[in-house]
C-alpha cells in the first residue's frame, strides 16, 4: 500500500495515525498531540514500552486501545528496564537466527515523574548499558494523571497539590531538575529537547533520536491545561512562550556537541509565560524577578556549554 | 551418555540454564546467589552460551528487563536472593498477571534487620501470593533439574507462568554435591523451543500491559488464579515426562517412610534431608514415624497433601519462617488449613527454626518430633515454638 502524506508548507507529514483517535486525554492536552506527532515521526517499525502515566491511562483502558503499534507497560518505575529487555531480546533472538533480521526500535515513554523521579535509576542503568533505545520524557511538570501533584521536574513558585502556595509557602521550593544535562552526563549519543509547539522540529528530533545507534533522550516539554490551569486553547501559545523566554531551551546535544539556536537579546520577559497560568498566579513580582535571573543564568550557562563544544 | 560431576548447586542452577540454552540473562549480585550469573556470564564470555548477559543496576530492572525479554519472545533466566525477591516484589505480580514465562532461581535468604546474608524462608514466604509457580529443592542434583524443568512447565502453551526455583541459600547454593549431567540431546528431547504466543511484532501489533477498571479486574484476576491451580497438571505431566527421560521422578508431595507412620514431620527444602536422618534414626529405635518433604509450595497440593497425612495421627510442621504476630510458621498454617475440613485429620504442630542460617541438626529434629508429639498430646499455650532459641 502506497503511503499517503500530508503536506505542511515545505513538510511532509504521514497520513497515517498510530495513535488512535477516542483517547481520553483532556482538552487541550499538549502532550497527546506531541505523542502522536512522535508516533508519526517514528513509523510503524517500533515497540512501545510505556510507564504508568497519562498517557498509559489514557490510551489503553481494557477492553480497548488507541494503539496501532505494539505496546507494553508493566510498571510506573521500570519503563527503562522494560525497554532494556525488548531492545536485548530482539538482538539476541536475531543473532540466533530464532527471528528475522530487521530494525526494529524500541522506544520508551514516560512522564516526568516516571522519569526523574521513580524512575531515574532504571533509566540511568540503561543509559549506562548502552542499550539501542529511544527514551522519550513527556514533561508536564508534576504528576497530573494522580492529580497534580509536585515531581522534581515541577517548577520553583508552581503550585501543585502536594506542594500548595498558601500564606507561608509560594508552591514549589526548588528548581526544576534538569533532567536533559544529566541525560547528557551518560555521554549518550543524543539529547534533544522539544515542544509540541514546534511540530516539525519535534518530529525531526524524534525521528533522529530513533535513528541514532545506542540510547537517545528527547526531552518533550508537554503543556498541561489541566494542571497548569491555563485555558484550553492555549497548550501551543504556552509551549512557544516557554521556549521564547528561555524557560525551555530547545536544543541538541549530538555525541556531547551542543546545537541551539537561542539569541539571548531577542529572549521575552518570564512574566509573559507565567501570567496565563493559574498554577503562578499567587506569584509576586520580585519571585518572578527570582526566576527571571535564575532564567538568565541557565541560558547562559547553556550558552557557555554551547561555546565550549 | 549423562555424566556424574561434583558441582556446586549454584554452578548447576547455572548450568541447566545454559543447556536449556536462554536467550537473555538479566541479574544483579546478591549474597548468596552470587555464583549464579558469575557462572553464566563467564559462559557468555568464553562462548559457551550464546546469550544477553545484562548486568543490570537492581533486581527490580533485573526482573523488568526479563518482562520485556520474554514480551518478545525470549527464553528468559533471572536469580536474586532475600532482600533482592523483596526490591522486585511489585514486578513479580506483573510476570505472573501478563503470563510471561520467567524462570528465576532464588537461594533463599532472610530479611533485614537485623541484616543477615544468611538462609531461612523468609523471603520465599513474602513472595507466596504473586502468581508464580513455585518449587523447592533438597539439593544440587535438584536445583539442575528444577531449574530447567521450570522452562518446560512455564512456557507450557497451555501455562505460560513464571517460575521460582528456591534452594537454601549457602546450605544448598555453597555446598558441592555430584550432580548427574544429562546429554544436550535429552534435554532438548525434554525442552521444545519456546514459543510464546503474544510476542510484541509491529506486524502484529498487540497491546500488552492494558489497565483494567472495576467491570474487568476481578475477572482478570480470577483467570490468573484458574491457570495457575490448572498448571498442577502440567508440572505433574512435566515431572512424569522428567522422570521418564532421565530416571528420576519427582511429585508435588513427597512421602519419605510414611507407610503406617502415626507421626509426620513436614519440611521443605534442604533441610529435609537432615530431617531424614532424624526419620532413619527414630525408625530404627522402632518409633512410628514418617516424613513429608513439600516440593510444590504454588499452586498448593491440596490433594496430594491430604492424601500423605491422612493416616497420621500427629503431623509436625517445621518452618523456616516467623509470620510476625500471626499463627506461627506460613506452611504450618497453610496445612492448617488444607486439612481444616477433612473428617480425618492429623493434629498440626508448629515449629519455626533455622532462621538468618541458624543450623538445624539431625538432633534438632529428633526434638522437634519429641516435643511435638508431646504438644499434640498434652496441648500448648503457645501458637508455635521457636527451636533452640538461648534463655
Amino acid at each position: 500500500m502506497k503511503e499517503k502524506f500530508i503536506k505542511f508548507g515545505k513538510n511532509l507529514v504521514t497520513a497515517e495515525e498510530f495513535l488512535a483517535e477516542g483517547h481520553s486525554f483532556c482538552t487541550g492536552c499538549g502532550e497527546a498531540l506531541a505523542l502522536r506527532l512522535a508516533c508519526k515521526a517514528l513509523g510503524r517499525n517500533v515497540i512501545i514500552a510505556n510507564a504508568t502515566g497519562c498517557i498509559e491511562v489514557c490510551t489503553s483502558p481494557l477492553p480497548v486501545t488507541s494503539w496501532r503499534v505494539p505496546w507494553i507497560h508493566t510498571l510506573f518505575e521500570n519503563v527503562a528496564a522494560t525497554a532494556s529487555g525488548i531492545e536485548a531480546g530482539l538482538k539476541i533472538l536475531m543473532r540466533k537466527g530464532k527471528m528475522p533480521e530487521r530494525d526494529i526500535k524500541c522506544v520508551a515513554v514516560a512522564g516526568d515523574g516516571g522519569t526523574s523521579d521513580i524512575g531515574v535509576q532504571a533509566l540511568s542503568g540503561a543509559f549506562e548499558r548502552n542499550h539501542d533505545f529511544l527514551y522519550l520524557c513527556f514533561d508536564n511538570e508534576a504528576y497530573m494523571n494522580t492529580g497534580i501533584q509536585r515531581s522534581s521536574a515541577t517548577p520553583y513558585g508552581a503550585s501543585t497539590t502536594t506542594a500548595p502556595a498558601g500564606k507561608l509557602s509560594i508552591g514549589q521550593t526548588t528548581w526544576k531538575k534538569n533532567m536533559p544535562e544529566i541525560a547528557v552526563a551518560h555521554n549518550i549519543p543524543y539529547v534533544a529537547t522539544a515542544c509540541p509547539s514546534y511540530p516539525f522540529d519535534l518530529m525531526n528530533k524524534v525521528k533522529k533520536g530513533g535513528e541514532v545507534k545506542g540510547p537517545a533522550y528527547v526531552h518533550i516539554f508537554s503543556p498541561c491545561p489541566t494542571g497548569w490551569r491555563h485555558a484550553i486553547d492555549l497548550a501551543i501559545e504556552i509551549g512557544r512562550l516557554a521556549v521564547e523566554t528561555g524557560i525551555f531551551p530547545l536544543y541538541e546535544v549530538e555525541n556531547g556537541r551542543y546545537k541551539l539556536n537561542v539569541d539571548r537579546s531577542k529572549l521575552r520577559p518570564v512574566g509573559e509565560y507565567l501570567k496565563p497560568q493559574g498554577r503562578f498566579r499567587h506569584l509576586l513580582e520580585g519571585e518572578i524577578e527570582t526566576i527571571q535571573e535564575h532564567v538568565n543564568e541557565l541560558i547562559a550557562s547553556i550558552l557557555l556549554t554551547y561555546y565550549n563544544t | 551418555m549423562s555424566k556424574r560431576v561434583g558441582l556446586e548447586a549454584s554452578h548447576a542452577a547455572a548450568e541447566a540454564a545454559r543447556m536449556a540454552d536462554v536467550d537473555v540473562i538479566a541479574a544483579y549480585p546478591i549474597t548468596p546467589q552470587t555464583h549464579i550469573p558469575e557462572r553464566l556470564a563467564e559462559m557468555v564470555a568464553d562462548g559457551e552460551l550464546n546469550a544477553a548477559y545484562i548486568p543490570v543496576e537492581s533486581e527490580h530492572s533485573a526482573l523488568s528487563t526479563c518482562l520485556g525479554a520474554a514480551a518478545v519472545g525470549a527464553r528468559t533466566f533471572t536469580a536474586t536472593a532475600g532482600p533482592g525477591l523483596e526490591y522486585m516484589h511489585n514486578v513479580l505480580y506483573v510476570a505472573s498477571s501478563m503470563r510471561l514465562p520467567v524462570v528465576m532461581t532464588v537461594a533463599n535468604r532472610a530479611l533485614s534487620a537485623p541484616l543477615s546474608i544468611w538462609g531461612d524462608h523468609s523471603d520465599a514466604m513474602g513472595s507466596r501470593d504473586t502468581g508464580w509457580i513455585q518449587v523447592f529443592c533438597q539439593n544440587s542434583q535438584e536445583a539442575f533439574d528444577m531449574t530447567f524443568w521450570a522452562f518446560r512447565v512455564g512456557e507450557d502453551p497451555g501455562v505460560l507462568l513464571p517460575v521460582m526455583v528456591h534452594f537454601d541459600g549457602f546450605h544448598l547454593t555453597h555446598v558441592t554435591e555430584p550432580v548427574i549431567l544429562p546429554e544436550q540431546e535429552e534435554v532438548d528431547k525434554f525442552l521444545p523451543q519456546f514459543h510464546y504466543p503474544f510476542t510484541l511484532d509491529p506486524d502484529k501489533p498487540m497491546t500488552l500491559g492494558a489497565f483494567a477498571p472495576p467491570d474487568i479486574y476481578p475477572e482478570a484476576k480470577m483467570a490468573q488464579d484458574v491457570a495457575l491451580r490448572k498448571s498442577k497438571d502440567v508440572i505433574i505431566q512435566g515431572f512424569k515426562e522428567f522422570g521418564d527421560i532421565f530416571r528420576r521422578y519427582y511429585h508435588p508431595v513427597e512421602p519419605y517412610k510414611t507407610k503406617g507412620a502415626k507421626t509426620l514431620l513436614l519440611t521443605m527444602g534442604s533441610f529435609s534431608e537432615t530431617a531424614k536422618i532424624a526419620i532413619d534414626t527414630k525408625k530404627n529405635k522402632g518409633e512410628s514415624i514418617g516424613l513429608i518433604n513439600l516440593r510444590l509450595w504454588r499452586p498448593f497440593p491440596f490433594e496430594e497433601l491430604r492424601q500423605a497425612a491422612k493416616d497420621a495421627e500427629i503431623l509436625v510442621v517445621f518452618d523456616r519462617c516467623i509470620s510476625f504476630g500471626g499463627p506461627g510458621g506460613p506452611v504450618s498454617s497453610e496445612i492448617r488449613s488444607a486439612l481444616y475440613n477433612e473428617k480425618k485429620k492429623p493434629r498440626v504442630v508448629s515449629f519455626v527454626g533455622g532462621l538468618g542460617g541458624r543450623d538445624m541438626l539431625v538432633k534438632d529434629f529428633e526434638y522437634i518430633i519429641d516435643q511435638g508429639r508431646e504438644i499434640a498430646e498434652k496441648g500448648s499455650k503457645e501458637l508455635f515454638e521457636i527451636v533452640g532459641i538461648r534463655g
